[in-house]
């Protein structure tokens, strides 16, 4: 392996780490600032324990999201100094701007409703959890615009030293590509926070542990749920489309559509027919679906990887611009059908909800447990997608991936921070796990009398 | 433009290193001020709610490099690669060390961060010293604006002095920090700590600031930064003498502020200097973005960073109150 692989695989294996945190923490902040506020206005006690409940939580989380996104910013300096030199005119305002707008927010709030309970008044503290919230947000508002101009270069010019200069913020910042993927993101980081939350529910209630209570996180996680996996699915669907305007080698390759078909088949499943391999042996199709679902029409024409490739070689040189299309083709379908189960269940959930027998369904309580993991196997195979999709390029169409590595940093180096970061990140996820189980399984500590002079005691800090 | 974000970055490394400052020594000195476990958690109590704000200005000071000086990032971040790995390591451990030591009740677990903590706490000041030391003293740079050394390069005795001053400073800041917020038990031990280390910090900043001056200082008379952190650290060592607690804060505050403000000062125009040949340095000129993308960034920092700093502050007051129990 050359120094661009070793420099790829630690920043996939860094960002993947990170980016099983952050989605949690977007959504998991946004229902609990929901839980807050409804306390808030009804002043029902469950309301508040909950708060508590998944704020504790929310801590543990949002402790390794934030110190894993250090290594986030400082490894672009590290490791691809000439992709940082290339782009930081234009790249690095964003990154800035999610600093001073959103971390600053979330952090300085974060520590504020943790300590605040006492000392502000209950409007004033409420607006600290919302603050927290709006600065997750925000910070996938800036970091979505930053990759996405990665996708599709807009507002900027190539300057006399070679080097992408930014011209037009505002053209970064209402990118096509950002748009659609910021929204897809947000309603990802919501699946992931109802699913985690109705998971905890239902293995309380399935142990009759403060039903009235977990009944109700239940509830509202439901509730959320069922429209956010709806909607995530329909813009994910057309991001796609979206991506196969600017990206035609992304999706083509998601379809492992090697060559130009019109009107195209959707493969539901395959075996073999990856990387080189243009005739897989097993394949069950649908007529017309890839054509639907990529153009919006019945007998759209999608372009093939063999000729696309044919044509990027005229237009930018010799080379292959195929990406691995085995990973393309299962992340893709990874995260439709994870999709579509999880509408399933919410389906179910929502029916068994209006009937009143959610808290009684033993087998369905069981299943949310498992279904866990589900939305984080989901958001990985979406940046699967979109990162390697883009391959070789490490931003469409300026520059290859190859070209972005630092210069002047050894492969013993690299492949050193590498078993450095997989040893501690191992660790973390271990001491991690062991916490959010320790807590998402604790009782609810009885119901204190006076609920605000018990309240900061509740938090164990 | 760019001496603006040279002056803007010179601020956020500031802000940074103040705040995150006394919560480096806090991290460091906890077992010593705390005594017991409950002790080490009511003084880790001081920062844990402030912590993570104060290092959201070394992230700021990180994207402002990024988006203002690409070739200062970039050149200098892959250069200091083995210092900032270990530099990451020491913030991955301290943060989740604070949210993380006083949530399972066992002795194996608490003493296991601890330990963490104290270590992380120590190695991170050190390192920033060091890498900012780095800067001015001199990295082999080619024309090709790339690192060119090994890691011996990264570590010359000036720069190891000037990390173990801004260490002894961190922990004399920390220390006056729990001085001003603790009392009883506590108290008398952070007075005791900050006493022992007064004398100590006050010698290592005075060699690190004249070592510094005849590095790359400018002229014969050293410069407004460079004396306020003498004045400032001579000051500290009296305030904490005579036990005035709010204002010796304010000394360290300006010997820290003093001290980076030196080392931006005498750097520039220079953002790196090449210690291969004057032509390959790094400067605000060579380094930087263009003039639009500046502009754009300068708005979003006037428009911003006022509020930070208001929300910041407030904070503070919000959680004015000492620790009461001792």
């Amino acid at each position: 392996m050359s120094n661009v692989d070793w420099a790829r695989l630690q920043f996939a294996m860094t960002s993947i780490y990170h980016f099983l945190f952050v989605p949690l923490t977007i959504g998991l902040s946004f229902l609990v600032a929901l839980l807050q506020t409804s306390w808030h206005r009804k002043g029902r006690p469950e309301d508040l324990r909950l708060t508590k409940f998944f704020g504790t939580l929310l801590v543990i989380n949002i402790a390794v999201g934030v110190v894993t996104g250090l290594v986030q910013e400082f490894q672009f300096g590290m490791n691809w100094a000439s992709y940082s030199r290339f782009v930081g005119d234009v790249f690095g305002a964003p990154l800035a701007m999610e600093s001073l707008a959103a971390f600053f927010l979330e952090s300085v709030f974060l520590g504020l409703w943790l300590f605040g309970w006492n000392r502000l008044s209950r409007r004033l503290h409420l607006t600290t959890i919302w603050a927290v919230a709006a600065g997750g947000v925000l910070s996938a508002a800036f970091i979505m615009a930053a990759n996405s101009w990665m996708q599709r270069p807009v507002g900027y010019t190539i300057n006399s030293a070679g080097r992408a200069q930014l011209t037009d913020i505002w053209a970064l910042l209402t990118n096509t590509v950002f748009i659609w993927a910021f929204i897809h993101v947000l309603l990802a980081s919501l699946v992931t926070a109802c699913v985690v939350m109705f998971a905890v529910s239902a293995w309380h209630l399935r142990r009759r542990n403060s039903p009235e209570v977990f009944g109700r996180s239940a509830r509202l996680s439901l509730v959320i749920l069922l429209p956010a996996i709806l909607f995530s699915l329909l813009i994910g669907s057309h991001l796609g489309v979206v991506e196969t305007r600017y990206q035609p080698m992304k999706i083509a390759a998601a379809e492992a559509n090697w060559n130009t078909c019109q009107p195209c088949s959707f493969s539901l499943f395959q075996i073999g027919g990856g990387n080189r391999d243009e005739t897989p042996t097993k394949i069950i199709q649908i007529p017309h679906l890839l054509s639907l679902l990529s153009t919006d029409s019945w007998n759209g024409q999608v372009q093939g990887l063999n000729q696309l490739n044919a044509q990027y070689q005229q237009q930018y040189g010799p080379g292959d611009y195929i990406p691995n299309v085995f990973i393309q083709y299962w992340s893709m379908r990874v995260m439709a059908y994870g999709g579509g189960l999880i509408f399933l269940f919410a389906l179910i959930g929502g029916y068994l909800l209006l009937q009143g027998k959610l808290g009684q369904t033993r087998w369905f309580l069981r299943l949310a447990v498992w279904i866990a993991p589900l939305p984080f196997i989901m958001n990985i195979a979406g940046w699967l997608l979109t990162e390697n999709g883009r391959q070789p390029w490490i931003v469409q169409g300026l520059q290859k991936v190859g070209d972005g590595v630092s210069a002047s940093v050894s492969t013993a180096t690299i492949i050193t921070s590498i078993i450095v970061f997989f040893l501690l990140y191992g660790a973390l996820a271990i001491v991690d796990t062991v916490l959010m189980t320790h807590y998402a399984r604790k009782q609810l500590a009885p119901e204190p009398e006076k609920p605000e002079e018990a309240a900061e005691l509740e938090f164990i800090y | 433009m760019t001496t603006f974000w040279f002056i803007t970055i010179a601020m956020l490394w500031t802000g940074f290193l103040v705040l995150e400052g006394f919560d480096f020594g806090v991290g460091a000195l906890h077992t010593l001020v705390g005594g017991d476990d409950t002790g080490q958690r009511e003084v880790l109590h001081t920062i844990a709610p402030v912590w993570d704000g104060n290092e959201v200005w070394l992230i700021t000071a990180g994207a402002a490099m990024f988006a203002a000086f690409p070739g200062w990032y970039a050149t200098g971040f892959s250069a200091l690669y083995p210092a900032l790995v270990l530099l990451l390591i020491a913030l991955i451990l301290r943060g989740v060390g604070i949210e993380f030591r006083n949530k399972r009740d066992t002795v194996r677990w608490r003493r296991g961060w601890s330990i963490a903590l104290v270590v992380s706490s120590l190695l991170a000041p050190l390192l920033v010293g060091v890498a900012l030391a780095d800067f001015g003293y001199g990295l082999p740079i080619n024309a090709q604006e790339e690192f060119v050394g090994g890691f011996g390069d990264l570590v010359p005795f000036y720069s190891v002095v000037v990390g173990i001053a801004v260490l002894a400073m961190t922990l004399l800041h920390g220390a006056v920090f729990l001085s001003l917020k603790t009392q009883g038990e506590y108290h008398v031990r952070a007075v005791r700590l900050a006493r022992m280390l007064a004398p100590v910090a006050a010698a290592l900043v005075f060699v690190m600031i004249i070592w510094t001056h005849a590095q790359i200082g400018h002229g014969f008379l050293l410069n407004l930064f460079e004396l306020a952190a003498l004045v400032a650290v001579l000051a500290a060592w009296w305030l904490v003498r005579v036990g005035n607690w709010g204002w010796a804060f304010v000394a360290t505050v300006v010997t820290l502020a003093g001290m980076v403000l030196s080392i931006f000062a005498d750097l520039f125009p220079n953002v790196i200097v090449s210690s291969l040949d004057p032509a390959n340095n790094l400067t605000i000129h060579n380094a930087s973005s263009a003039p639009y993308s500046l502009t754009v960034m300068t708005v979003i920092v006037a428009v911003f960073l006022p509020g930070v700093i208001a929300y910041q502050a407030w904070t503070y007051h919000v959680l004015r109150r000492r620790l009461s129990q001792a």
